[in-house]
């Protein structure tokens, strides 16, 4: 009846998981039971949870990587705090099968729900602003989008209290993966969360794609697109030529786990290798699927702050396009040390150092924004020089990596480590962070904390330094990766300095987490409202209307001349929505569609795993009911009448005039 | 680290990481063997070229950002400039020219630091090379010497300036094998067979290890490099000889059964052709002569050695 699921797969035996689960519970109970005592269940359902609102959508995106970011560095203070301890015969305080699901979860959730979320969330909340649309291509799967990525992430925490998590690493490598070595369901787990999340994020890339392509306002000619939005298309394109790739690759090794089929096992003529490039064939790609959007952010911050228009727009695209391009061509630097051959070793070795010219050179676009400008520094600002100086360093250790002959030595050891490390928080990490804190007073209508931002990021910057050059060091005196203990008085010097720069980074995020509180707290007072919708005389358009932006974003679509039209506009005293005429607005309406599906979904996915099979086949149903009852719904458009949208733009243009005469 | 107050002091300074370097041993910058020290080479030189671009990009972030800041309204400000070929030129060349002589580096060592090329280095003119047959196991490492008919569990021995002669499969999950000091790492497999050629120019105990995780007893998944003299060589293998137990296809089985923290163990006698039964299980019994590229069957060995479930 239950599968495999018994009572004894509940982890009563281990005190950290009952903790966490007590702590889940109690905060869950507080947060649901302050959502009716202030009755705000309809509010949350009407105008969040069923929304196709890009910007609502993009700040519950941010909120869940928040979520997920909490998670993931609660894992990776563990890893460190363990390998502090568990020297010289000392076990520590985490045996193997619970360490080894630490860090396969930490990179699992760092990545797909962490990372890949938050991106999403900047791509929701700026790219329609940013290209004048009303919205997305597709609202209704946008949201169903979203909700397939956090039923995963809801599945994927599922296994810290029913069951287990993956124990092969965040890329989960067979044979390690297949029935035979991980007869468990923590695979199972693995592959159903990232498979349903994977869902999610090729919605959104061919969405964000048809939106991009279709959707940009009259007169936007692909020069004259934002640099955030070239990154952001880029990435869309490189989800949507590699994501199916990983999807093939996990359904492969469902087959193998489900039916005792052999794509990838050691007998019956499965093939490791032919995993290692379909997995490296989805995964080089992701690391630009997610560093791309974060050049973006950092592109839009320097021209902003340094009062310049961006140095080298033509080439920063042709660089942005040229890395999208490279990163098909360098997968097999995951595995120099396989035995292909220095033909094939040479080949990728080259490929993947030539995507640092492209990168080099947007280095030296972003010093040369800033070259005779006048630097206007805030804590934003201070991420940009953070990651300036710290991406470099990672750039450079990459490349170190990529010549085969050094790979050798230091392939899967923790120089490794400290390198992805380096490039992920530095430059995906720091970037995110500055572009949240950047269009923060977009979305809310309210700056964020200066001095909180700033010890934010002071704490992380030093930490990660703290946290990770000894981690190089230590991938130099030979200590490879995922090691649960040791007993190398070297490696343990290395591994309590990392333990104390982790210990940095938690008082970090600690900060960030006073950041926003004292933000949202101090929102109404003078000097952190945005009156004016353009806080930091920025120059697209997403600056153009009020923070935060009416749900139809734009009363009239804008007329674009070239780079940077607002700027422009601003110049001259005139603004494009003047002298227009309005016209009721087409929008669509909110519907709980995608909510459903993805609650379904997530049944489907529990009941896979532990082997249900009567449930997966009515959540299944559920799946179709749901997209068929929703097809033949025809009441999911509306218009919004002229009166309502003359109102929003007499407020806007009101509160523009009052802070101008200021 | 003579001092046996340093690691106290030490552990009080965790803020001077270049203090410490002092006094650590930096394995792969100290190597022990003509592999590694081109690994060494290799990864210095690229260092080398590369901080010549790196730190002035630091240095002029810094300088830019602190130059140009707003409040030193003196620096020249040129509010519409975004645009000068020489610049462009300049910041294409600069990183094209760095990775025109990085990847001619990457070729030619890809070349002549192939793991599977075998050895020409000066020190072992005219010595014969030493075979060694490497299984990775549930959690430990077997090795088997089949010229002198031998086999252990844990420990490698090699005598010095010997090119040593890897022929590496695994009977489980993939792996890696590896020793920090000689240099390169080469994957183990299950039904593959990868090749490693690394040479020790110095006698030691050097520690190995398995680079690529591989489950639940991966951090005791270690075994002792011991590098010695040719007469020490001798002596170690007449103590293996000596040993009672032996490894035929009958024991194997409970040899490979997954154990931690394996300690280590010697084998007086070794069956012949074992590794290749071991590769050939996953292969419907067949295996690759690497040298001549024959396809050799192993069926006898086969049914006696049963397939681990």
């Amino acid at each position: 009846m239950l599968g495999k699921l018994t009572l004894s797969a509940i982890p009563l035996d281990v005190p950290i998981l009952v903790g966490t689960f007590t702590g889940v519970v109690i905060a869950a109970l507080a947060v649901l039971g302050a959502i009716t005592y202030f009755g705000k269940w309809g509010y949350l359902w009407r105008e969040w949870l069923t929304s196709v609102d890009h910007k609502r959508l993009g700040i519950m995106y941010i909120v869940l990587a928040l979520v997920m970011l909490f998670r993931g560095f609660a894992d990776a203070i563990m890893m460190r705090s363990q390998l502090a301890l568990a020297y010289n015969g000392n076990p520590g305080y985490l045996p193997p099968h619970h360490y080894d699901q630490i860090f396969s979860a930490h990179g699992t959730i760092m990545i797909f729900f962490m990372a890949m979320a938050f991106m999403t969330g900047l791509l929701n909340v700026i790219v329609p602003l940013q290209i004048g649309a009303r919205d997305v291509a597709f609202p209704f799967l946008n949201s169903l989008s979203f909700w397939m990525t956090t039923i995963s992430a809801v599945l994927i925490n599922v296994s810290l209290f029913i069951g287990e998590f993956a124990q092969c690493g965040w890329l989960v490598y067979p044979p390690l993966s297949e029935q035979q070595f991980s007869p468990g369901v923590g695979v199972d787990y693995y592959i159903w969360a990232v498979q349903l999340a994977g869902v999610g994020t090729l919605l959104t890339g061919v969405n964000f794609f048809v939106t991009i392509v279709k959707m940009r306002a009259p007169g936007m000619g692909w020069m004259k697109l934002p640099v955030f939005t070239w990154t952001a298309f880029v990435t869309v394109v490189l989800i949507m030529a590699v994501f199916p790739v990983l999807t093939v690759t996990l359904a492969e090794l469902a087959l193998d786990r489900y039916l005792g089929m052999h794509f990838f096992t050691n007998d019956g003529g499965g093939s490791v290798q032919l995993y290692l490039s379909l997995i490296w064939t989805w995964g080089h790609p992701e690391v630009y699927i997610l560093v791309l959007p974060a050049f973006g952010v950092f592109s839009e911050i320097t021209q902003t702050f340094s009062r310049k228009p961006l140095f080298g727009y033509r080439v920063m695209v042709y660089a942005t396009l040229a890395i999208g391009v490279l990163s098909f061509i360098v997968w097999a630097h995951h595995f120099f040390t396989m035995g292909a051959g220095p033909n094939v070793n040479a080949f990728f070795g080259v490929a993947t150092m030539i995507i640092a010219v492209p990168t080099g050179v947007k280095i030296f676009n972003w010093l040369f924004t800033m070259y005779k400008g006048r630097i206007q520094f805030n804590g934003i600002m201070y991420w940009v020089i953070g990651f300036m100086v710290t991406f470099s360093i990672g750039g450079m250790t990459g490349v170190m990596m990529a010549m085969p002959a050094a790979d050798f030595v230091l392939h899967n050891s923790l120089f490794l480590i400290a390198h992805f490390h380096n490039v992920i928080i530095g430059g995906v990490y720091f970037g995110y962070v500055a572009g949240l804190n950047f269009w923060w007073p977009k979305v809310l209508g309210f700056k964020m904390n200066e001095s909180w931002g700033k010890r934010a990021f002071w704490c992380w910057f030093v930490g990660f330094y703290l946290a990770f050059v000894p981690l190089y060091i230590a991938g130099f005196e030979g200590m490879t990766r995922r090691m649960n203990h040791y007993d190398n008085a070297d490696w343990h010097v290395q591994m309590l300095i990392a333990a104390a720069g982790a210990a940095v980074i938690a008082v970090g995020v600690v900060c960030q987490l006073m950041q926003i509180y004292v933000s949202i707290r101090d929102r109404n007072l003078a000097e952190n409202r945005d009156f004016t919708g353009d806080p930091w005389n920025a120059r697209t358009l997403e600056w153009s209307m009020a923070s935060p932006p009416p749900a139809y974003n734009f009363a009239v679509l804008p007329d674009v001349h070239g780079i940077d039209t607002f700027h422009t506009e601003k110049q001259m005293g005139r603004r494009s929505y003047e002298g227009k005429v309005l016209a009721p607005i087409h929008m669509p309406k909110n519907t709980a569609a995608g909510f459903f599906v993805g609650a379904f979904s997530f049944v489907l996915g529990f009941a896979a795993i532990w082997w249900i099979w009567w449930l997966a086949a009515l959540a299944l149903v559920g799946v179709f009911a749901t997209v068929i009852l929703r097809s033949f719904n025809n009441d999911v458009d509306y218009y919004v009448p002229v009166s309502e949208i003359e109102r929003d733009q007499e407020n806007y243009v009101r509160s523009l005039t009052a802070q101008a005469a200021e | 680290m003579n001092n046996r107050l340093m690691p106290k002091l030490r552990r009080l300074l965790p803020l001077a990481p270049a203090l410490l370097l002092s006094g650590c041993t930096l394995d792969l910058l100290d190597p022990r063997g003509p592999v590694g020290i081109q690994n060494r080479n290799v990864i210095l030189i690229e260092l080398g070229v590369m901080l010549c671009i790196v730190i002035p990009v630091i240095a002029m972030t810094l300088y830019f950002a602190w130059k140009y800041r707003e409040s030193n309204t003196s620096a020249e400000y040129l509010p519409n400039w975004d645009h000068s070929t020489k610049i462009e030129f300049f910041v294409w060349g600069v990183p094209a020219v760095v990775i025109v002589i990085l990847g001619a580096i990457a070729i030619w060592t890809s070349y002549t630091l192939d793991p599977y090329r075998p050895l020409h280095s000066a020190e072992a003119a005219g010595r014969k090379p030493l075979n060694v047959e490497v299984v990775a196991l549930d959690w430990k490492w077997l090795f088997i010497y089949p010229d002198q008919g031998i086999a252990t569990v844990n420990q490698l021995a090699v005598p010095v300036n010997t090119p040593i002669n890897f022929r590496i499969t695994s009977d489980s999950v993939m792996t890696s094998f590896f020793i920090p000091r000689l240099g390169s790492q080469v994957y183990a497999m299950a039904g593959m067979q990868t090749q490693l050629h690394l040479l020790a120019s110095a006698p030691g105990d050097y520690l190995g290890e398995a680079a690529h995780y591989t489950g639940r007893g991966f951090s005791d998944m270690k075994f002792r490099t011991l590098a010695m003299t040719d007469d020490d060589f001798n002596q170690w293998v007449d103590k293996v000889k000596g040993a009672s137990d032996s490894l035929d296809s009958a024991d194997y089985p409970q040899v490979a059964a997954p154990q931690e923290a394996a300690p280590v163990k010697y084998f007086a006698h070794v069956q012949p052709n074992l590794f290749d039964s071991i590769v050939a299980k996953y292969n419907n019994g067949t295996v690759i002569d690497k040298s001549t590229g024959q396809v050799m069957h192993m069926q006898s060995a086969m049914s006696d050695m049963q397939m681990k479930e």
